[in-house]
């Protein structure tokens, strides 16, 4: 288990906290094997691409999301060039019942900062910030050029917190602390809970914090733990200050993705008892009954959830067993996140696919709570193995490996991972959405689009007869590993 | 010196890796951190050969903060020449590598006898906006990589215009003031966009003339062509739309080019024929749907709203309020820019704000008198005002976010009939699949 220190403003990043490591070229047999004997190190790469960074992890996937909030992101203009994007997220994902203004502010620090620092100026941005929007809470957090001229924001939070009267939290995701952008999650989460938000518990709530990205399944859960006779309360988007108040008063924490939910997850199990759920992801069948079950298992309504699932069964799994006719042993590719990866790997197997090559964007040797991902425990245990890549996002890594293995489909998260592989004339499908295989009915639903995506190849085929190859063909021909070499 | 930022309309220096990127064949290599690519280019319109999850990047971490970078650059830069094919590597230092001091301009110059050139640009975020990158990139081309051309060749013409990407339609533009500039029998030379790449930048110091259409970005560079290769430039500062402006920039380049008007006045009496039979035939709405005479601000930076402005007042009777101008031009351009929108062929002088504080903006839109609804045009932040003032809006300054713009411009005749087309449409919106991240 992870040590919880939340007297400090900063969290330990996870290269450090969960063995995290960014390159890795092997099978998943191996990979489960070295994760659970503690062997696995990390390895360089004679070439690397862009990726993205915690920074961006920490403000515009996470804290941003909260609603009616201030971030102050302390850097050059750049580092809060994607500024309209929260803006842009937090309008669609709006609702009558849900307004939102939160807010994302820059510090435009410019070459005479970085000589003199900016900490004054800082100050009165906060203060303007508050001034000008009234936020419920307030995020001030370090970019790399702040982090490395030693801008103290731990100093100015303290100063600030009584001034200002509402919580404040300083945010440590420079982007070069961590190799493992996922620190980013963590790093907001410990904003969160450092902030002065989070109250300790005066009772118990029949609440379950449900950690994930974009709920789009918002009022189906809503629904499904209506039956349990409990109410999610999905973090963070659609979530405001005075219910993140209450998240020590849950019955239970769960999350659609264990990289994303391991922090906030198992420091409210450590500090206010509130239990994680760490079995694998509700996504498939398998997964889903064996979540479920655990969920309302917590929720002290065991039958309740049996009544949903044979119903629900009845339903679906007809229509499911028939569309898994299509799919026998077509070869598929992954490349996702680490909890994705190994857990869409898992429904794609359950719906007949042959996965020839899983890559994740980085991979954790442990959780917080100090065991192996139960989804990668539960993929080798079942017997399930095929080659395996840790590669973060990197784009020649992927092509590689699409152009001379040669899916049928390639499943992809994350932006601009899809489009390359239908420049080789691969069809992709996008999983952007967290929830695609979440249950009987998105099982179902997303099974249809596959199908529709292998079926109708004519954008494929157009666009991959007309492009050009951005690699030499040296590249293709070489051996990946001669790329590796060994770091301290 | 640092201040709020509130909803940025620019990017940071470093976000000049995209005019690179501009230039097929161009490949960016950035030494700077690992979200640096991602922040500044995005993933929307931006997937062509070298997006940027191809461009090599040292995504500098704590070892490199306390050791220096300068080791694990050269091993990109040797791998990039070797696993991806591209004409030209440019170099970029962001803000992490300069303050760390990492001597990359040693390292390029190692690369000196490479097959293909390597370049290097100091673009920190620190040290301005890409509005300036824009032109260091094209000054470490001409500085770095040009050659002087062995003679001029007659008739051949550098076109310039918008920053690429910033601009949203900077790259469209070029290609409709490329057509114009043909129509006088030149030969126009453009180095961004479809079909264009390094061998046009190899034939930049042969041309006759350079011509700039923008109010101030890009005329450091014009005086570097003209120091460095003794190239005379024609400064146009107005994005020429619709009729009036389109056929006034003919006839002042024509007289700068010393073209005959017995050439240039048929081109013009063809375009506007035919840009009028449109304007007839539209006519009828436009003024009982009570467009003209509508009150407007802009908020958008110099080239985007100068041109967008100077068509409304000067061909279609729109009233100017404020407008606002967000790309904070150097302090030297300032009054110039201020008479460029108060010299009217109409007579109505336009105010002039250099503003961009979303804040600022917004709260100043709302104090002034628009008589009517207002007509708001700028960017995605600019939507909420508008619907504020329950005016129209046009999105199409960055940011933009929901507009999709491929290969439209309002460049030229065509493009003063696409902006109405544009402006004038009653609003159809559907929800699309939209997806943020």
């Amino acid at each position: 288990m992870t040590e919880i220190k939340l007297a400090t403003s900063n969290v330990e990043v996870r290269e450090n906290r969960l063995g995290s490591i960014a390159n890795y070229i092997g099978d998943v047999q191996n990979l489960h094997d070295c994760a659970r004997c503690g062997t696995l190190r990390d390895r360089g790469n004679c070439f690397t691409q862009a990726n993205s960074c915690a920074n961006i992890e920490a403000l515009v996937i996470s804290l941003a999301r909260i609603r009616n909030v201030a971030i102050i992101n302390h850097g050059p203009r750049g580092c809060v060039a994607n500024a309209a994007l929260p803006y842009a997220f937090n309008r669609a994902m709006e609702t009558a019942q849900f307004p939102n203004r939160t807010v994302y502010i820059g510090t435009d620090m410019r070459e005479s900062d970085t000589v003199f620092g900016a900490v004054e100026s800082l100050r009165e941005t906060a203060r303007e910030t508050v001034r000008r929007y009234q936020p419920e809470a307030l995020f001030i957090s370090n970019t790399c050029t702040s982090a490395i001229i030693g801008e103290d924001i731990d100093a100015l939070v303290d100063e600030l917190k009584g001034e200002l009267r509402i919580p404040i939290a300083a945010v440590h995701c420079e982007g070069f602390r961590s190799k493992i952008w996922a620190t980013g999650f963590d790093v907001a989460d410990h904003a969160v809970l450092t902030s002065g938000i989070i109250q300790p518990p005066r009772e118990t709530r029949r609440v379950i914090n449900f950690k994930n990205f974009r709920e789009s399944e918002r009022s189906r859960i809503t629904e499904m733990f209506a039956e349990l006779d409990v109410t999610p309360q999905f973090l963070y988007c659609g979530s405001d200050v005075e219910q993140l108040s209450h998240l020590s008063e849950s019955l239970a924490t769960v999350t659609i993705c264990d990289t994303l939910g391991t922090y906030l997850g198992n420091v409210l199990e450590q500090q206010y008892g509130v239990p994680y759920v760490r079995t694998i992801s509700p996504l498939g069948v398998t997964g889903f009954e064996t979540w479920f079950r655990e969920v309302a298992r917590l929720a002290g309504r065991e039958e309740k959830a049996e009544a949903y699932i044979q119903r629900q069964r009845e339903i679906y799994l007809p229509q499911i067993e028939e569309i898994k006719k299509d799919f026998q042993d077509v070869e598929c590719a992954i490349g996702m996140g680490p909890g994705f990866t190994f857990e869409i790997s898992r429904v794609l197997q359950e719906l007949g696919f042959k996965v020839i090559h899983g890559i994740s964007w980085h991979f954790d040797s442990s959780y917080d709570h100090g065991g192996e991902p139960e989804s990668l425990r539960y993929l080798a245990e079942n017997g399930a193995n095929f080659p395996f890549t840790v590669s973060d996002n990197q784009n020649h890594e992927q092509s590689h490996i699409l152009k001379n293995a040669q899916p049928e489909i390639y499943f992809t998260r994350h932006p601009g991972s899809s489009v390359w592989a239908v420049k080789l004339g691969i069809p992709s499908l996008f999983v952007s959405d967290e929830y695609a295989f979440f249950g009987y009915a998105r099982l179902l639903q997303t099974a249809k689009t596959i199908r529709d995506t292998l079926k109708n190849r004519s954008f494929v085929n157009a666009l991959s007869a007309h492009v050009k190859t951005p690699y030499t063909d040296w590249w293709y021909a070489q051996n990946r590993q001669d790329f590796m070499k060994e770091v301290l | 010196m640092a201040a709020i930022l509130d909803q940025p309309r620019s990017k940071c220096a470093l976000a000049a890796i995209q005019t690179a990127q501009a230039i097929p064949g161009v490949l960016p290599i950035l030494h700077a951190g690992p979200g640096c690519a991602y922040k500044l280019v995005g993933n929307r319109g931006t997937s062509g050969r070298f997006a940027a999850n191809v461009f090599p990047c040292t995504n500098v971490g704590e070892s490199e903060i306390v050791f220096g970078g300068e080791e694990k650059l050269r091993e990109n830069i040797q791998s990039a020449l070797k696993v991806i094919d591209a004409d030209l590597y440019m170099v970029f230092t962001g803000c992490t590598t300069e303050i760390v001091g990492d001597d990359v301009q040693q390292i390029v110059e190692s690369y000196a006898d490479e097959v293909k050139p390597v370049l290097y640009v100091s673009a920190p975020g620190f040290k301005g906006s890409n509005y300036l990158g824009y032109e260091w990139v094209l000054e470490a081309l001409i500085r770095q990589y040009m050659q002087d051309a062995p003679a001029v060749r007659q008739g051949l013409v550098n076109i310039w215009g918008g920053v690429p990407f910033q601009d949203p339609s900077a790259v469209n533009d070029l290609r409709v003031l490329e057509s114009l500039i043909a129509k006088l029998g030149f030969q126009p030379n453009t180095i961004f966009g479809n079909g264009r790449g390094v061998n046009n930048v190899n034939i930049v110091p042969a041309a006759e003339y350079n011509v700039l259409v923008s109010p101030w970005a890009g005329l450091s560079t014009m005086k570097l062509l003209k120091e460095r290769f003794g190239t005379p430039f024609f400064h146009y500062p107005v994005r020429p739309v619709g009729a009036v402006e389109t056929s006034a920039f003919l006839r002042a380049f024509a007289r700068f080019a010393s073209v005959d008007a017995a050439l240039v006045e048929p081109v013009i009496a063809s375009e506007e024929d035919r840009f009028y039979y449109y304007l007839e035939q539209w006519a009828d709405s436009f003024l009982e749907e009570t467009v003209t005479s509508q009150h407007f601000s802009i908020a958008a930076d110099a080239y985007t709203a100068l041109g967008i402005a100077k068509f409304l007042v000067n061909n279609m009777g729109f009233i100017p309020e404020m407008q606002f101008i967000t790309d904070d031009p150097p302090e030297e351009y300032r009054e110039a820019i201020s008479k460029y929108f108060s010299d009217n062929v109409s007579g109505i002088p336009m105010p002039i704000l250099f503003e961009d504080d979303g804040y600022q903006i917004k709260e100043t839109m709302k104090r002034l008198d628009y008589v009517d609804k207002p007509l708001i045009i700028g960017s995605f932040y600019e939507k909420q005002v508008a619907a504020e003032l329950r005016g129209s809006y046009l999105e199409t300054a960055w940011p933009v976010v929901e507009r999709r713009i491929i290969v439209s411009s309002y460049v030229g005749y065509d493009g003063g009939l696409r902006l109405l087309e544009d402006l004038t449409s009653p609003a159809v919106k559907t929800e699309g699949r939209m997806v943020y991240f």
